[in-house]
């Protein structure tokens, strides 16, 4: 070819793009679906597309850092006689000991405590360092029933039937074999080594007419002193939420699709269930359709980072927010500090998502005792507690600049939207105009 | 003997009396009459006590037992002994699905038949049942012994993992991952044991045994046809 020719540049495809013709590649070689943990990688609408109307005229602000912004939240004022009273509106949200290292587990009761708040335990059940580490400790009872046990049950401050997860609703627990040890495997009553596939549903009831029962027998085993949670995925929010008031449930979880786990298929993450944008306004509906809300109360998780989506989330008609995956890295996941070690193992800090393998450098999510040891929980759980104290001035910050005396005052009319799709989500009008998608002017 | 009448006293009085005892209780016999179907009857009990419900129960009667001897005199409804730690429920009727759900210990006996899903995610529990179990029976079973002295109905022990099935009766069929063992002396002494402890009359020697073929522990993509 003559070289003065002017040649096309190579231009690859938008839809084949390098990580889908690598994930093709993977899938070719080894026949099994990318497992990964976390929660979704793409973008979507999130609390980053909403914006505050800091007060001016006609609103009243108050003075930053003098005048009065509360934080408290009493979850479970429906039926418990013991209700918690957590000091923030940040909860650690479930992660079992098996996923992460009882380091890990400890480091977020620690930090949880210095903040006023509290952790939750997850599949596989309650350990004795986890008990021992936090003063509040929700109890999560979920499908496959691991290590499920009466008195830790009379041990817990708050019991969660966790139905479904915003990272996979409708799919069960995935924990492979090179992260079930010998203190895993007898918590979970399987043989060491195996893959552990557990339930998505729960063994003994199938629908939220059986919940209601199940919850009377929770109820009466703990004297109907604790409140009960029961936890969603993020997919139909307005009908699920309405039949877990049904059920009973005094506080209502649920969790949108960038909500984390610890191990589940890549496209059960990135393809089933809806952001926790869109989950919000559907769930706060049904609360007030059943005139629950504040009765009832919603606890709104999936990528929550900052202050500000603290302060969206509740401004939305949440109660409180959960985080995980940010707690995680305020422990010290996927720190630039390890970045030599991530990429030997083919990733960088920032990405290191295969935390089924139980090879993680920070000593988190693995069962490693090695690596375990390299997260000083002490040291973790201030940075926890650091990072949840940072995320509360930044949520009081704003709170008060829209003329808030309590978290829980902001509302829908504080926040406009700057894409359609937010607009339509969060059912708050477009940046500049008064419209709502949906709602027509 | 002591009576608690659950029409009259209500569910929620007798669970806190049953709760209230522990081994240094000088009443630790109990008859629980009008039971009427009721749900959660005798739930979370923590005593060697020994409750009779005099009738039907409805869901999760005797779930979570620890310690106590429950006899069920009728038929007891879904999740019948559900996550028992330890003890013993009787059933001397039959029972409805999930029973024996998650237990970790103790004996379930059900002295007529049970329905689907018998044994589902058993952790350690014994159930010894008299007649026959629906289908999906030991589901996910990790632990303890499911008897069955009639028929199993489909898909038994599906992806079970260590528990060990007897059944004397014809199987429907064995769902994933479950396969026929052989039947060893030890066997024959494990199971003859049981069903002398469950009071029932049966030889060893008629029932088979049922167990994981471990094919599915270990993910192999020329298995994922039976995932």
């Amino acid at each position: 070819m003559d070289p003065d020719t002017p040649r096309t540049t190579p231009r690859k495809s938008a839809l084949f793009d390098d990580y889908t013709l690598s994930e093709i590649r993977r899938a070719a070689s080894t026949g099994i679906y990318d497992i990964r943990g976390g929660g979704s990688k793409r973008r979507l609408p999130h609390f980053d597309d909403l914006l505050f109307l800091g007060a001016s005229m006609s609103r009243y602000p108050l003075e930053g850092y003098r005048e009065r912004c509360d934080t408290g939240v009493v979850l479970g004022t429906r039926f418990a006689k013991t209700p918690l009273e957590l000091k923030i509106p940040i909860t650690i949200a479930g992660m079992s000991f098996g996923s992460l290292s009882g380091q890990a587990k400890e480091a977020l009761g620690r930090g949880a405590n210095a903040a006023g708040t509290s952790t939750t335990t997850g599949d596989g059940g309650m350990t004795p360092e986890e008990r021992g580490h936090s003063k509040q400790l929700v109890y999560q009872y979920l499908p496959s029933r691991y290590g499920m046990n009466p008195d830790d049950l009379r041990k817990a401050d708050a019991i969660e039937v966790v139905v479904g997860q915003g990272a996979k609703p409708g799919g069960g627990g995935m924990l492979l074999g090179q992260k079930i040890s010998d203190r895993v495997a007898e918590m979970r009553t399987l043989p060491k080594g195996i893959d552990q596939r557990s339930a998505c549903r729960h063994p003994d009831w199938t629908g939220p007419d059986d919940l209601e029962i199940k919850i009377q027998e929770l109820r009466e085993i703990t004297n109907w002193e604790k409140p009960i949670y029961i936890k969603i995925g993020g997919a139909r929010p307005y009908y699920d939420t309405a039949l877990s008031v049904k059920a009973g449930a005094d506080v209502v979880v649920v969790d949108g699709m960038q909500g984390g786990t610890a191990a589940t298929q890549e496209v059960f993450i990135e393809h089933v269930g809806q952001p926790t944008l869109a989950c919000v306004r559907p769930a706060v509906q049904a609360l007030k359709d059943l005139d629950m809300h504040r009765r009832v109360q919603l606890i709104v998780s999936g990528g929550i980072r900052n202050g500000a989506d603290v302060a969206k989330a509740l401004a939305l008609g949440a109660d409180a927010v959960s985080i995980g995956t940010a707690a995680l890295v305020a422990l010290g996941d996927n720190d630039p500090h390890w970045e030599d070690e991530y990429r030997q193992l083919g990733t960088t800090a920032g990405a290191y998502d295969d935390w089924h393998e139980g090879r993680d450098p920070a000593g988190i999510s693995t069962q490693d005792p090695e690596l375990a040891k390299r997260l000083d929980p002490v040291r973790a759980g201030r940075r926890l507690a650091n990072y949840l104290g940072v995320m509360t001035l930044e949520a009081q910050t704003i709170a008060r600049a829209c003329g808030k005396t309590h978290l829980h005052n902001l509302e829908p009319e504080d926040l406009v939207a700057v894409t359609v799709e937010a607009a339509a989500m969060a059912q708050v009008p477009l940046a500049g105009t008064d419209w709502i998608p949906g709602r027509g002017y | 003997m002591a009576e608690l009448d659950l029409a009259e006293v209500g569910l929620r009085a007798v669970n806190q009396q049953l709760h209230a005892l522990s081994r240094e209780s000088n009443d630790l016999d109990w008859r629980l009459l009008n039971p009427l179907g009721r749900h959660s009857i005798a739930v979370g009990l923590d005593a060697p006590a020994k409750v009779t419900v005099e009738g039907h129960a409805g869901f999760y009667c005797g779930g979570m037992n620890k310690q106590a001897e429950i006899i069920i005199e009728g038929h007891a409804g879904p999740g019948v002994a559900e996550n028992m730690m330890s003890g013993t429920v009787r059933v001397k009727g039959n029972a409805s699905q999930s029973a024996g759900a998650t237990g970790h210990g103790g004996l379930l006996v059900i002295e007529g038949d049970a329905s689907s899903r018998c044994g589902i995610s058993m952790k350690g529990i014994d159930i010894v049942v008299g007649g026959s179990v629906g289908h999906m029976s030991a589901f996910m079973a990790q632990l303890g012994t499911l008897v069955i002295c009639g028929d199993a109905g489909e898909a038994l022990g599906d992806s079970i993992y260590e528990a060990k099935l007897f059944v004397r009766g014809k199987v429907e069929s064995l769902g994933a991952d479950c396969i026929e063992k052989e039947m060893t002396p030890e066997h024959l002494e494990t199971l003859g044991s049981l069903l002398e402890r469950a009071g029932i009359d049966a030889d060893p020697e008629d029932f088979r045994r049922y167990g994981s073929a471990r094919k599915l522990y270990n993910f192999d993509v020329d298995h994922a046809d039976a995932y």
